[in-house]
């Protein structure tokens, strides 16, 4: 009996707490780009997916180089090495965009929707961009050993029936992102630079008069925006695969995220990317299994018990979205300062 | 609205585009390039009304367009006996019970209103709850239909009405879903709405990709029926063998031309009635009201104007013509294909045509929606065409060379970002700008 209850807790941590983790660690950094620039430039930025797509793009072009110059990080993927260019890559394309196309609407004080359509511009162009480099395919470029821990390990060290597997990408992933996310509430905490962030976004006249310089302001939003997007969309794509269609697909969970935990609230961002990220897990995994080792035989399930497809998982993101809009629109975290 | 040289102009330039493509590469291309140009039009119209009158960002313009289209199935194919035999009751039993469940957890809602966490648990456990006896009715209802001869049917089929009705009932469907949507999204921060109509396209298309039972999915529903003749049959007839050599033309050009003017004729009479009902409804007290509320919430609110409610009906207004432009599509395609649906060519396009042509004027989307479609046809041979400009000094087998003709196609999504974000930055009126009343 004890037996069956480990099995069944290794299984969910297999299938359920481990791919959960990772994936709810890349949403809550790119919903902490999306919130970002929500709370210092006050618009939704339609383009961040394509933002990580193009860092992740400029990472793997470096990945192959590095590759074919014989460097490697041993059993650590590559695309580690790569990260800074395509960060570097990342920033110089959104400081480039805010020149040409935002700062323009900010000198302007247009309306947050104007702010919005001229994203969804900057998201087609950048959509292109993409395609045209790197082509709409599949690109794989992890490399460097696969697995942290392998299932038949597990299994040979605990005895059990089940196994857990940890891909190393997925150790990576919630690693980075526990010391990114603790760099940068240091940063927006700690440093004059932070904290004027965060007294422009509380209270921007305010702000001003104090004598924060807004352009600073707004250079270093960008700034982390393109760094955080950019690590976001190379721990998606080397944990999945790296496809320029599925970082548009990305970009509705990321929103989620961000507007569940109060959209302008980082704390709220990370919050949020785990509750959609569980959530997704959770509602697609077919608990059949699970069932079978806790139940006395007889009571066995013969269906899947999955409540929903995984074809469905993007319903997942918006249901909870709508839940959050129609109980309390500011999100768990009351947004809109950072 | 005065009659204005410039816009006449514009018109007449782009009858002349696609006259001399008519000349230089062929009449049936010509043709189907305005059939798709009026389709867009029409899409152009409903975004137009939404953002034009009400200022309200739908960027789930993918979604309404899929819901049109499925309504030209659900409508036109003949029914499938076999299929509603082996689950037709079932599927209609779950679909109540849905319907039931969402009925009680709203009067749940409602109900306990204040009562806080003892609501919320009421209500989540009615979702629950109906859900499973949703499915319970559903799951073997759906693998019974799904089994009935795949490869052919597979689903329910529709109910075998002419297809020309399918347009309304489009429009009704989208109508219907962006009701929801608004209901949720409206009156609160203006991203909202923009966020959760991407969110409810993504899953009106998922859905429809992989409810076989009701669409085939991925499966395609092929031969739709078609609300004019069929080449097969111009072709046969005596009258039209003899046309064709009084005409001096090949047979085959002669019908499809036909067939493709017929096309050209229905979606002109859509346009043209939805145009005029535009231009009614802008120039009445309620259009006035609209602008009102557009510039001026605020004002518009403490005049006594019930803005959320009006933001909801012009979002369902403009939804419900997207929607009609969805089943005309279908018409034409005469097959509905779930995987067509991506946002770059039904969301994002639809947004350059209208702000490119002049958001708030009705005549501006039109000119907007056929200026761009125009120019995303005729973009690729055009890009293909630069391409090999540039490229023509190097070898022909050029890694750099194959890449970029390769990828001459991408070229359109960046120069379609590019007009969007050129005309929004330098003419944000657009090429006809909204007339001062």
């Amino acid at each position: 009996m004890m037996e069956n209850i480990l099995n069944a807790l290794v299984l969910l941590a297999n299938f359920l707490v481990v791919p959960g983790l990772a994936y709810g660690s890349q949403l809550a950094l790119g919903a902490l780009g999306v919130t970002l620039i929500y709370g210092i430039l006050r618009f939704s930025n339609f383009a961040h997916g394509e933002t990580m797509a193009f860092g992740t793009m400029a990472a793997i072009l470096a990945t192959w180089w590095f590759q074919s110059l014989g460097i490697s990080l041993g059993p650590l993927p590559t695309a580690l090495l790569a990260l800074p260019v395509g960060i570097l890559a990342a920033m110089v394309l959104v400081l480039t965009t805010d020149r040409l196309v935002y700062r323009f609407y900010r000198k302007q004080k247009s309306s947050p929707v104007i702010f919005l359509i001229a994203s969804l511009g900057v998201m087609f162009f950048y959509n292109g961009l993409v395609r045209f480099v790197i082509g709409p395919n599949d690109q794989i470029f992890t490399d460097g050993s696969r697995f942290i821990v392998t299932a038949r390990e597990f299994k040979k060290y605990t005895g059990l029936n089940e196994g857990l597997a940890i891909k190393t990408t997925q150790g990576i992933t919630v690693v980075a992102a526990v010391v990114i996310v603790a760099a940068l509430f240091w940063f927006l905490n700690k440093t004059r630079s932070g904290k004027s962030m965060r007294a422009y976004s509380d209270n921007e006249d305010l702000a001003l008069l104090s004598g924060i310089n807004p352009d600073r302001v707004v250079m270093i939003a960008w700034l982390l925006t393109a760094a955080l997007a950019t690590i976001a969309g190379t721990l998606y794509g080397l944990d999945k695969s790296f496809k320029p269609f599925t970082y548009l697909q990305i970009l509705l969970p990321i929103f989620a995220s961000a507007i569940v935990g109060g959209l302008g609230s980082p704390i709220g961002a990370i919050a949020g990317g785990f509750v959609i990220a569980f959530s997704e897990v959770t509602v697609t995994f077919a608990f059949k299994k699970f069932v079978t080792y806790l139940v006395p035989e007889a009571w066995a399930p013969d269906t899947l018990l999955q409540l929903l497809s995984t074809d469905y998982k993007f319903a997942v993101s918006f249901a909870i979205l709508v839940v959050v809009l129609l109980v309390k629109p500011t999100g768990l975290f009351s947004g809109k300062s950072l | 609205m005065t009659i204005n040289r410039r816009n006449v102009g514009m018109f007449a330039l782009m009858a002349l585009l696609i006259t001399i493509v008519g000349v230089s590469q062929s009449w049936s291309v010509a043709l189907a390039i305005l059939n798709l140009c009026l389709i867009s039009s029409i899409m152009a119209l409903g975004v137009n009304i939404q953002w034009g009158y009400g200022g309200l960002l739908n960027v789930g313009v993918m979604g309404f367009a899929a819901l049109g289209g499925v309504a030209g199935v659900l409508v036109s194919m003949p029914p499938v006996a076999n299929a509603w035999a082996a689950g037709g009751i079932g599927v209609l039993i779950a679909l109540v019970v849905g319907l039931i469940t969402i009925v009680a957890a709203a009067w749940t809602y409602n109900k306990l209103r204040g009562t806080g966490s003892y609501q919320a648990l009421t209500v989540g456990a009615i979702v629950v709850v109906g859900y499973f006896a949703m499915r319970w009715f559903m799951d073997p209802a759906v693998d019974a239909i799904e089994a009935v001869e795949s490869a052919k049917t597979g689903y329910l089929g529709g109910l075998g009405l002419p297809i020309l009705i399918s347009w309304a009932v489009g429009g009704v469907f989208a109508a219907g879903a962006a009701w929801i949507v608004g209901k949720i999204a409206l009156g609160l921060r203006s991203d909202y709405l923009a966020i959760a109509t991407l969110g409810i396209s993504e899953i009106i298309v998922a859905m429809l990709k992989n409810e076989d039972w009701l669409t085939r999915g991925v499966k395609n529903v092929n031969g739709i029926p078609r609300p004019v003749p069929y080449e097969v049959n111009l072709q046969r007839s005596e009258y039209f063998q003899k046309l064709a050599a009084d005409w001096n033309m090949s047979i085959i050009d002669l019908s499809s031309i036909t067939v493709k003017l017929c096309y050209a004729g229905l979606f002109a009479i859509v346009l043209l009635a939805i145009l005029w009902l535009s231009e009614r409804a802008l120039r009445s007290p309620w259009g006035r009201m609209m602008r009102a509320i557009r510039d001026n919430e605020t004002a518009a609110a403490a005049m006594g104007k019930n803005v959320t409610a009006r933001h909801l009906q012009v979002f369902v207004l403009g939804s419900a013509v997207i929607g009609i432009a969805g089943a005309m599509l279908t018409t034409l395609d005469g097959q509905f294909t779930p995987t067509a649906y991506q946002p770059l060519r039904f969301t994002f396009l639809i947004w350059v045509m209208v702000i490119v042509g002049g958001s708030g004027n009705n005549w501006g989307s039109v000119l907007g929606g056929f200026v761009i479609w125009f120019f995303w046809i005729e973009a690729e041979p055009l890009g293909l065409w630069v391409m090999d400009v540039i490229t023509a000094g190097m070898a022909e087998d050029n890694a750099l060379r194959l890449h970029l003709l390769n990828s001459a196609a991408h070229m359109r999504l960046m120069m379609m970002g590019l007009i969007l974000l050129l005309v929004l930055r330098f003419t944000p009126k657009g090429l006809i700008p909204e007339t001062r009343r």
